[in-house]
């Protein structure tokens, strides 16, 4: 069992969480680049398929240059895996604030955290209850970060649809897209929550964007289709490709409710996990 | 793909709603507090033929690190004065409301930029000067050296406007879809 007032521990946390965020804002994980590639290869738009040619130029410079992928850094969204002898203290809140601190200054990070009133910037990206932190337990200590820019989160939507309206769900996340038009940064992954509660629903549409993107079950291409069939294209510009993947999770619910949520994500699919070295 | 360059002139008007292009030359960016700013003292630079790109800038040391295009809707109330004093080109991404559409008849272009390119956009930037400095790092008017910015006419002069187009297909398509009458 690790002694929870050990110093290394949080400084190890705080250390991973740093290095994570660096790898999230600046390199894409190799599933969302392959999806991302096979749109443009198969693009049969003329603007949507330069629109796809910038992005991947965008990827590439930003890996060459070490800048963040996009100027709106997002505010972190935080998934912590606990294994056994990893005791759950405050002060691993702590550290992953630290670590979010660290990270604005070091990458550096645009400062996006505001008090929600008065609009006034914190300057480090923490804040009140700022940033998330979701606690799992797990096999291995390890951080995940989902740096979430706002253009994409604003056009995220969830609904209390009936129990008799589990056929409209398809119709639910395409209007999503429909409302969001070229808003969120298209060609978009949606990570979609059914069931559960109110809150729940949310969740599990933002843990769906952890989820790969490389395959997709029938109901995803289901989804997927609905979406893509809109025509939208990259940043609303017209195309083949609105969405590149749509992604689900699940839950059970209550008989009398049907809870679903709809995270929308831009093309820039942030997310490193990295294991706490301890 | 037509190579622009500022100051621009009338051969912008010649430009439609969907063609590429590429734009060279000095570039002002400007978010919503910069456009309220000028509204009240005048605009800074001089106007005429002048490219205005909406971007808010993470510039660290003298240096810009990343400059993609922002939300330009944003603006749509307070852009006619810069169309009026000889700006040709609005810059950004996402489009712009009916207001600017008919702003721009016969005097001037949107031009899209790839939402979310900040490090392609800067690799393609220098910065030369700044306005407006006390409104802090994401809303001056920072002056850049643009090198054949790759974009997209989202609106053009004779009303044309790619945006909308899409947005009425979309909603076509999705009322066929789920029989929605």
């Amino acid at each position: 069992m690790m002694n929870p007032a050990d110093p290394i521990l949080p400084g190890a946390l705080a250390d991973a969480t740093e290095k994570a965020l660096a790898e999230a804002e600046i390199r894409l994980p190799a599933d969302v680049l392959a999806a991302i590639e096979r749109a443009a290869a198969a693009e049969r738009d003329t603007v949507a398929r330069r629109e796809l040619e910038n992005i991947l130029e965008n990827i590439a410079l930003a890996g060459e240059r070490r800048v963040p992928i996009c100027q709106d850094t997002g505010v972190p969204v935080v998934y912590l895996t606990l294994p056994p002898d990893v005791p759950f203290t405050p002060d691993l809140f702590d550290a992953v604030r630290e670590g979010v601190r660290r990270a604005t200054a070091s990458i550096p990070l645009r400062p996006n955290v505001v008090d929600p009133l008065t609009r006034e910037n914190t300057g480090d990206n923490t804040g009140e209850g700022m940033p998330a932190i979701h606690v799992v337990p797990g096999d291995r200590f390890e951080v995940t970060v989902l740096p979430k820019g706002a253009g994409s989160e604003n056009t995220s939507r969830i609904g209390m649809l009936l129990p008799s309206q589990a056929g409209e769900i398809p119709k639910f996340v395409a209007e999503t897209m429909l409302i969001a038009g070229g808003k969120p940064c298209p060609p978009v992954f949606l990570g979609v929550g059914i069931g559960g509660t109110f809150d729940m629903a949310a969740a599990l549409a933002k843990e769906a964007l952890l989820l790969p993107v490389d395959t997709m079950d029938a109901y995803e291409q289901e989804l997927c289709d609905a979406v893509n069939a809109l025509g939208i294209g990259p940043m609303g510009l017209g195309g083949d490709t609105t969405a590149l993947a749509v992604k689900v999770k699940r839950a059970d619910c209550h008989t009398a409710s049907l809870p679903v949520a709809v995270n929308v994500q831009c093309w820039a699919c942030r997310r490193a996990t990295v294991e706490v070295r301890r | 793909m037509t190579d622009l360059a500022t100051p621009l002139g009338d051969e912008v008007l010649a430009l439609r709603a969907g063609d590429q292009v590429t734009l060279s030359g000095t570039i002002y960016t400007a978010r919503d507090e910069a456009h309220m700013r000028m509204i009240e003292e005048g605009i800074p630079f001089d106007p005429e033929g002048a490219a205005v790109y909406h971007c808010g800038p993470v510039i660290q040391d003298g240096r810009l690190v990343v400059a993609g295009p922002t939300t330009s809707a944003r603006m749509n109330a307070l852009t006619g004065f810069l169309i009026d004093a000889g700006v040709r080109a609005l810059i950004g991404k996402g489009g712009m409301g009916p207001e600017v559409v008919e702003e721009l008849r016969g005097r001037g272009v949107y031009l899209a930029l790839t939402g979310g390119c900040a490090a392609l956009a800067a690799a393609r930037m220098s910065l030369s000067g700044v306005y407006f400095e006390d409104l802090g790092m994401a809303e001056a008017v920072w002056v850049i050296e643009a090198d054949h910015l790759p974009l997209t006419v989202g609106i053009d002069a004779h009303g044309g406007d790619l945006f909308q187009a899409v947005r009425q297909k979309a909603k076509t398509q999705f009322h066929q879809r789920f029989n929605i009458r």
